[in-house]
């Protein structure tokens, strides 16, 4: 949606998602977490840290998926679009008959790395002291004095997250490649 | 009383920056008509044909298709673009439908009609320009002058008053050249109304009315083909023509 706007002819949405994309993006991802935990409760309310953190990764993904949409469709040459404008196809029915579908074929590997990353960068919700895995094995660690062990169950956790979801991703690209 | 002539130019001028690309251009195609635009690279021949139908805005001017003026940017534009027919250079077709699906899909959308009066009329128009049984085929499985050919019946599909061709066989071997202007020359034998961008000067001698010849951004001088190549006017047409002629 927002990679649309990024690329659409609507000024305004152009600049408001060029706008999230850049804020969000080029912050670390630990102040983003600070930031929202305690800056969010002023304006709308106290959430519990676990939405906080939820809230944070959305937007903070969404910015890296934004992107690399948005270069998926510019991956798709020009001529495509404007072949589709010719047959008289408005803007959305452009991108969501024509563009989009090549787009996405071409960005199904990144997304697979983004979505890997998005497990991974969980780990740093544990700065706002949400009880994801990272934050755990350090209680465990503390609780035992055996933080060797505790990290190692919690990479072996991580990689039992990440590597059907790479595996998961291989699939679908072999399933839309072979559509062309 | 003449029937309206379907593609009118009044005074039209497009820059590009700072760059002149279309200077005080006049020109109006008839019901029928087959116009060949011919001139030297950068004279402003493709920026012409992406003007008509507004897929490049112009800076002054009108241009009127079907009598009506070309509206700004919306579905009004969608609809209006949908009666000019465009033919690139590099085909264009989409690369993620089958030949069959490149076809119908602007009739289904744009056009709103239901998919089997469209696919029907997809097949009739891939028959008309010999490739039928590739219908089910993607585009990277053909060759040149056979996607050229589906794109042609893509254009036709939506009904268009006038097609439009950039030059249409310019990036096509030589032996796949004649089949797509076969086409060409038969969709004129019909009645098409066609602007053609193309030096093939047997085709231009066989099919056109006139030729227009550019050079600069502006239309300098008009002539039936016969005339335009065996003794044309103006000094920079006999110098172009001579270039052309020379390889
Ligand atoms: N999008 C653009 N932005 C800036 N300048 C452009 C653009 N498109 C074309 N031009 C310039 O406008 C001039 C006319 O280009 P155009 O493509 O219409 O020429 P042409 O007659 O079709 O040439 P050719 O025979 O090489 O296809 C050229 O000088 C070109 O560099
Ligand atoms: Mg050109």
């Amino acid at each position: 949606m927002v990679a649309s706007f990024r690329v659409g002819p609507i000024a305004p949405l152009r600049a408001a998602a060029t706008t999230y994309v850049e804020l969000v993006r080029n912050c670390p991802l630990a102040v983003l977490f600070v930031f929202f935990f305690f800056g969010l409760p002023k304006v709308m309310g106290v959430y519990p840290a676990y939405t906080t953190a939820v809230i944070v990764l959305a937007l903070y993904t969404g910015t890296y998926v934004t992107e690399t949409i948005r270069s998926g469709i510019n991956s798709v040459a020009g001529g495509q679009a404007e072949a589709a404008r010719s047959l008289g196809l408005t803007f959305p029915q452009l991108l969501a008959y024509v563009v989009l579908p090549q787009a996405l074929r071409t960005v199904v590997a990144p997304l697979g790395n983004l979505f890997i990353a998005l497990t991974k960068n969980s780990s740093i919700a544990f700065t706002i002291s949400v009880g994801e895995l990272t934050g755990t094995a350090q209680r465990v660690g503390n609780a035992t004095n055996n933080y060797h062990a505790a990290f190692l169950a919690a990479a072996i956790g991580y990689l039992l997250l990440t590597i059907p979801s790479g595996l998961l991703f291989g699939a679908i690209e072999r399933r839309v490649a072979v559509k062309r | 009383m003449a029937e309206t002539p379907v593609v009118v130019l009044e005074k039209v001028n497009k820059w590009f920056d700072d760059l002149h690309v279309l200077c005080d251009i006049d020109l109006s195609v008839d019901s029928g008509e087959v116009v060949v635009v011919v001139g030297p690279s950068g004279s402003g021949k493709s920026t012409l044909c992406r003007c008509i139908n507004r897929l490049e805005p112009i800076d002054s001017g009108t241009i009127l298709v079907d009598g009506a003026p070309l509206p700004a940017e919306g579905k009004e534009l969608a609809r209006l673009r949908a009666k000019v027919g465009m033919v690139f250079q590099s085909f264009n077709l989409f690369a993620h439908k089958t030949v069959l699906q490149n076809v119908t899909l602007g009739p289904v959308k744009a056009l709103g009609q239901p998919r089997a009066v469209a696919r029907e009329r997809a097949m009739e128009l891939l028959d008309r320009v010999g490739i039928a049984e590739k219908a089910d085929r993607y585009p990277a499985e053909l060759s040149g002058g056979q996607q050229q050919r589906a794109a042609i019946a893509r254009a036709l599909a939506m009904g268009p008053k006038v097609m439009l061709f950039d030059e249409p066989t310019s990036a096509l071997d030589p032996e796949m050249i004649k089949e797509v202007l076969d086409v060409m020359v038969e969709l004129a034998e019909e009645g098409t109304t066609m602007i053609v961008v193309s030096h093939e000067m047997g085709f231009a001698r066989s099919a056109a009315q006139r030729v227009v010849f550019m050079d600069g951004g502006r239309i300098v001088e008009v002539a039936p083909p016969e005339r335009f190549f065996s003794e044309p006017e103006s000094e920079r047409a006999r110098d172009f023509l001579s270039k052309i002629l020379a390889h």
